[in-house]
């Protein structure tokens, strides 16, 4: 049981790097960015490619990364530039990376045993791999979610805010919403990339079919992450989504556990992530005579 | 200061719901002008602010800012000129954000953003006297989510940040409308106070024939696309409800008709 947990741990500590990506589109900018199942696949698809043709492992999660931006670049411009609808921008993303990444890797899948990955360089220090990803993953998590707290306390990151909460407020106040936008979607498709990178080498294969369903995973951490963790300010928000990663993952191991089949595990999933986007309607329902907390001026 | 020449705004054009909403307008604002302008419902008021304001791009014509051709101009480009406060206290301000970081927001418009920090301690100091300048006792709660400000301490808000930076023109657009009797008049108040005080030329929206008659230097009417009236001086001094709508009914061939107004 220790053993599975540690193995929860690992794993959603890989996959909070996706779901600060997921919270910058969904929660930051207000645009549900479904091109992220495509560069999750993409990060872990770069990787893999490079890896296997010799590439020094950080490197190729560099490119993963990198490649992760491209995508969210091309997500932006088709959503601010040529005017189609958010959710369809990101599935036409989507839809084409899915063909990107298997021309990437030459075929569906593709196998990193035995290859140097960055976790092999933390294995080096005398670890085991599954201690080694946990290790490295709080390492990569840390960092980025101490740049990303530096990051919308700028004056750009003060912009992107704005600009999902009110676009019209922040173009009065002469903020290139488009720009802004575009900014915000590169920035979580390449932490989206960045981490299917990781997973990627920690699970030792990419696969093409890797991101399916993972904006869903993405959505039920960030509001695991608020509901059980807090959301009193932005540091807090950004732990939060770290925990709520790492408790998506143990509340998976332990119903695999329980005795339910994998294959439900995405029906699983998309109901969790259903009723807890709901509970605001039901509570709404059952208090119907709240008083506002507005006052008089 | 404002030189709107000949612009024409047509919404839906080509289809059966086309609509001809300025139609050819022409108006010059000069520095330091306090105009409020009052029309029916669907003059076109909203539009032309709006037009000013870059929200739409217009058919025809050319807007001076300052001597300086904005009309092909986008929005955000303008609003460095520009101050505006909205009907809908809503819409002016970011509700997830602390009043701080609105007022930051505003500090910087018209100015490039860099990574340097949204905000800093001079500032706070800064938009803490401000904010006590109302009297609202915002002052105290700057870190506070606007979100949780009542609809006129909202208002009292976006006017700060609409002349936190000088703007060469506010766009006031019915901002009183959405309040009650008495906080309409506080933040009406306050209006006349800020612009007085920043010389700042002015464009107000109202609904309220009284308000239209009291302030300003100059009152303008719109009906259908059209200014119709433009009384200053002495003579706007002199205006009483019922003269500006025997004026309103000899311009325009109609009675005025304003559902707002009228209940007002
Ligand atoms: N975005 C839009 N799309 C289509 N038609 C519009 C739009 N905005 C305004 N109109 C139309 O243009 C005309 C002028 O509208 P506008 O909002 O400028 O009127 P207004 O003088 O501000 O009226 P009110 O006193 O009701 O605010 C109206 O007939 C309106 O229906
Ligand atoms: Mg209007």
């Amino acid at each position: 049981m220790g053993q599975i947990m540690l193995g929860a741990v690992s794993l959603g500590l890989l996959w909070a790097v996706m779901t600060i990506g997921v919270y910058i589109t969904y929660r930051i900018l207000n645009i549900a960015d479904l091109s992220v199942e495509g560069s999750i696949a993409m990060g872990a698809a770069l990787a893999a490619h490079n890896i296997v043709g010799g590439m020094n492992p950080f490197l190729a999660t560099g490119v993963a990364f990198f490649g992760g931006m491209v995508a969210g670049l091309i997500t932006g411009i088709l959503h601010t530039r040529l005017k189609i609808p958010a959710l369809l921008s990101g599935i036409l993303t989507m839809i084409a990376l899915y063909s990107v990444n298997l021309r990437i890797m030459g075929k569906a899948n593709l196998s990193l045993l035995r290859m140097d990955t960055v976790y092999s360089t933390v294995e080096q220090l005398g670890m085991v791999k599954n201690h080694a990803v946990i290790v490295l993953g709080l390492f990569v998590v840390l960092i980025l979610v101490g740049i990303l707290y530096w990051f919308f306390g700028t004056e750009i990151g003060c912009a992107i805010r704005a600009t999902g909460n009110n676009p019209q407020m922040a173009r009065a106040q002469g903020i290139n919403t488009d720009n802004m936008i575009i900014l915000g979607l590169i920035i979580s498709n390449g932490m989206v990339a960045l981490s299917g990178a990781l997973i990627a080498q920690s699970q030792s294969f990419a696969d093409v079919q890797m991101g399916i369903g993972s904006i869903v995973i993405g959505l039920a951490s960030v509001i695991i992450g608020e509901v059980l963790f807090g959301k009193r300010n932005f540091f807090n928000r950004l732990l939060s989504l770290v925990l709520g990663a790492i408790t998506y993952r143990m509340i998976i191991a332990l119903v695999l556990r329980m005795g339910m089949p994998a294959n439900d595990l995405k029906l699983f999933t998309a109901m969790t992530v259903a009723v807890a986007l709901s509970l605001p309607v039901f509570r709404s329902f059952l208090k119907p005579l709240k008083k506002s907390g507005k006052e008089v001026i | 200061m404002l030189k709107v020449q000949a612009i024409s705004k047509r919404f839906n054009p080509g289809t059966i719901n086309e609509k001809m909403a300025l139609d050819r307008v022409d108006l010059t604002l000069d520095e330091g002008d306090f105009v409020t302008l009052i029309g029916g419902n669907g003059a076109g008021k909203s539009t032309l602010l709006n037009c000013v304001a870059g929200v739409y791009g217009i058919d025809e014509g050319t807007i001076f800012i300052d001597g300086k051709d904005v009309t092909r101009l986008s929005e955000f480009k303008r609003a460095g000129m520009i101050g505006r406060v909205f009907q809908d206290p809503m819409m002016g301000t970011a509700s997830d954000m602390g009043i701080e970081e609105n007022l930051a927001l505003a500090y910087r418009r018209g100015q490039f953003r860099s990574l340097r920090w949204g905000i800093t301690h001079d500032e706070r100091n800064h938009y803490r006297e401000l904010l006590s300048s109302l009297g609202l006792g915002l002052e105290n709660r700057l870190s506070n989510k606007v979100g949780l400000l009542s609809g006129g301490q909202r208002q009292a808000l976006t006017l700060l940040m609409a002349t936190l930076i000088r703007p060469r023109i506010l766009l006031l657009d019915e901002h009183t409308a959405a309040l009650d009797p008495k906080t309409a008049d506080k933040v009406l108040e306050l209006s006349d106070q800020f612009i007085e005080e920043g010389k700042l030329t002015t464009l107000m929206v109202t609904h309220n024939m009284r308000h239209a008659i009291k302030h300003g230097n100059r009152l303008i009417m719109m009906h259908e696309g059209h200014i119709i009236l433009d009384i200053r001086g002495e003579e706007k001094q002199q205006l009483t409800v019922e003269n500006l709508m025997e004026r309103f009914g000899k311009a325009s061939g109609e009675e005025f008709a304003n559902d707002r107004a009228l209940l007002s």
